[in-house]
């Protein structure tokens, strides 16, 4: 079994701020019903957790919240100590840069090769590509994409395109890492692979919070769990 | 070792999908510069008008019962040639007069005994023209009636006509300029829309709103500038065309020249540089809402 880092707890036993917070959170899109409501917990720094629940329990709206897609109907939703609900939106994009997402359906851009995908948050972030370069190269071959750097994704499999997507969402070294479903195209060995990679950038102090219906990645790791249903958090329990 | 390479375009190019819009912006470019030829051609005319206008002055002599038409013109001439403020005096002929009724009247030969008006030219000195009145006192006396023409008046109608036709112009320059933002505005939108997981993909990494908009107004602007030289280089060409074929007619009918100098071929870099800014400020404005209202 992986073992995340120590500061797996739901408090900051460190006394600095978490890097996420929800406070009664509600969250409806436009005038529909709340998709979430009352939700209340924190994700202390360099944690790692698991998110599950039932299709349509408000998984993803919960990750859009946290990597600021969208924006709560009421409540308070806290960024490493900042309020996030208040803030202007032009200050969002450099809180987004410190948040690493691994979309359930990838959102690779399909004119761009596999290595430009990955390249993408460098990019953005002003970074030269002698920079950054080799260290994509690498990543990609870590997770098993080596061989496909100048592959355009209509060309890849749903696992390698997983996987891409994998690599862009850590490739900029993320405070948190937020991931979707992260292996649902994978097989076993890859999982656990993409687990380990996970796992590992938790040690080196990614806050990582990954959804998921897979008890089976779920028990594979002593950590929390929290446990949506119908748009309310109830409950809270440990991975294994 | 990594193999060499560039970072590709963020927005794919969208080949033969901009050439729709590129003939549209290129046919408002091409109205746009006929306007602006247009007006530089009858501003240019009006100036030479209303120069030539101020520095003459027409005598219609009109030659007593049995007088003799081309010595009275011929003396009114002398006259007024020695009038402070006028240059020179052209006596024109009975035949020049003939030649000016010839329009209304054919080649009808007139009696030999019509008291035909004969015209005296005068070149006045435009920054010292003679005293209002001094010419008609000149032919107070004379035993012949002569009819001053000052020119002068008809230099307001034509400034007039003229800052008509340039305001005419200015607007349908504005007018044009209107249209093709509207037209870059639809077609931002559109692109947008088309690239819509490019915008979120960028959004989600993080890239801030103006790293988008740059990305399109880029795009738009290059497409602009494209535009604007086709658009400006067939304007040019058309107003040529149009000057050597209607040039005579045109001049018969003192109608404004559409080749107002060597200088109108400046009209491709500036339509060029115009077009593709106001492009790219349309499509900055236009993709910057729409990742406002898709991201509040």
């Amino acid at each position: 079994m992986d073992q995340p880092s120590k500061a797996s707890s739901l408090t900051d036993e460190t006394g600095t701020a978490a890097a996420v917070r929800f406070d009664n959170v509600g969250m409806r899109y436009g005038r529909g019903p709340e998709v979430l409501s009352d939700i209340s917990f924190d994700l202390p720094r360099g944690s790692f957790q698991f998110l599950t629940g039932p299709s349509g329990a408000g998984k993803t709206s919960l990750l859009r919240l946290i990597y600021l897609a969208e924006r709560p109907s009421r409540g308070l939703v806290s960024l490493f100590g900042e309020d996030t609900t208040a803030m202007e939106r032009s200050a969002l994009p450099a809180f987004r840069r410190r948040i690493g997402v691994v979309f359930q359906d990838f959102r690779l851009l399909q004119h761009l090769s596999v290595f430009d995908n990955v390249a993408l948050p460098l990019r953005v972030a002003g970074q030269n590509m002698r920079q950054y370069g080799e260290d994509i190269v690498e990543l990609l071959n870590w997770v098993g994409l080596g061989h496909r750097v100048d592959a355009l994704p209509p060309t890849l499999s749903g696992g390698e395109q997983q996987r891409a997507a994998i690599a862009r969402a850590v490739v900029s070294r993320p405070e948190i890492l937020i991931a979707d479903e992260p292996t649902g195209n994978v097989d076993p060995e890859m999982a656990r692979r993409l687990l380990r990679l996970f796992v590992e950038l938790n040690r080196l102090g990614t806050t990582v919070l990954i959804a998921s219906h897979d008890i089976g990645l779920i028990r594979s790791v002593n950590a929390p769990v929290l446990e949506l249903a119908d748009g309310k958090l109830n409950r809270r329990a440990r991975s294994a | 070792m990594t193999k060499s390479r560039r970072s590709a375009p963020l927005l794919p190019p969208e080949a033969g999908r901009d050439l729709p819009l590129l003939a549209v912006c290129a046919i408002l470019v091409f109205l746009a510069c006929l306007s602006v030829i247009g007006a530089a051609g009858a501003w240019q005319a009006a100036g030479g008008w209303s120069d030539q206008l101020a520095s003459e002055m027409t005598l219609q002599v009109l030659p007593g019962e049995d007088g003799d038409g081309d010595a009275a013109a011929q003396q009114a001439g002398t006259l007024a040639s020695g009038l402070p403020g006028v240059i020179s005096a052209e006596v024109r002929s009975r035949s020049a007069s003939m030649a000016l009724l010839r329009p209304w009247l054919g080649n009808t030969s007139l009696p030999d005994d019509f008291p035909l008006p004969r015209l005296v030219t005068l070149q006045i000195d435009p920054e010292n023209r003679p005293a209002p009145g001094a010419v008609d006192a000149l032919f107070a006396d004379a035993p012949y009636r002569v009819v001053v023409d000052d020119n002068r008046l008809w230099a307001g109608a034509i400034a007039r006509a003229s800052a008509t036709v340039r305001y005419f112009a200015i607007a349908l320059v504005v007018l044009v300029c209107g249209a093709a933002a509207a037209v870059i505005v639809f077609a931002a939108r559109a692109a947008l829309s088309m690239r819509r997981d490019v915008a979120e993909a960028l959004h989600l990494v993080g890239a801030p709103d103006r790293f988008i908009t740059a990305l399109f107004q880029e795009r738009f602007f290059m497409l602009g500038l494209k535009a604007g030289t086709a658009g400006s280089v067939l304007a040019l060409l058309a107003a040529a065309a149009l000057n050597l074929a209607g040039g005579s007619a045109a001049s018969l009918f003192f109608l404004p020249s559409l080749a107002p100098g060597w200088g109108v071929v400046l009209i491709v870099p500036v339509a060029a540089f115009a077009s593709g800014l106001i492009s790219a400020i349309a499509a900055r404005l236009t993709v910057a809402s729409g990742l406002k209202a898709r991201w509040p």
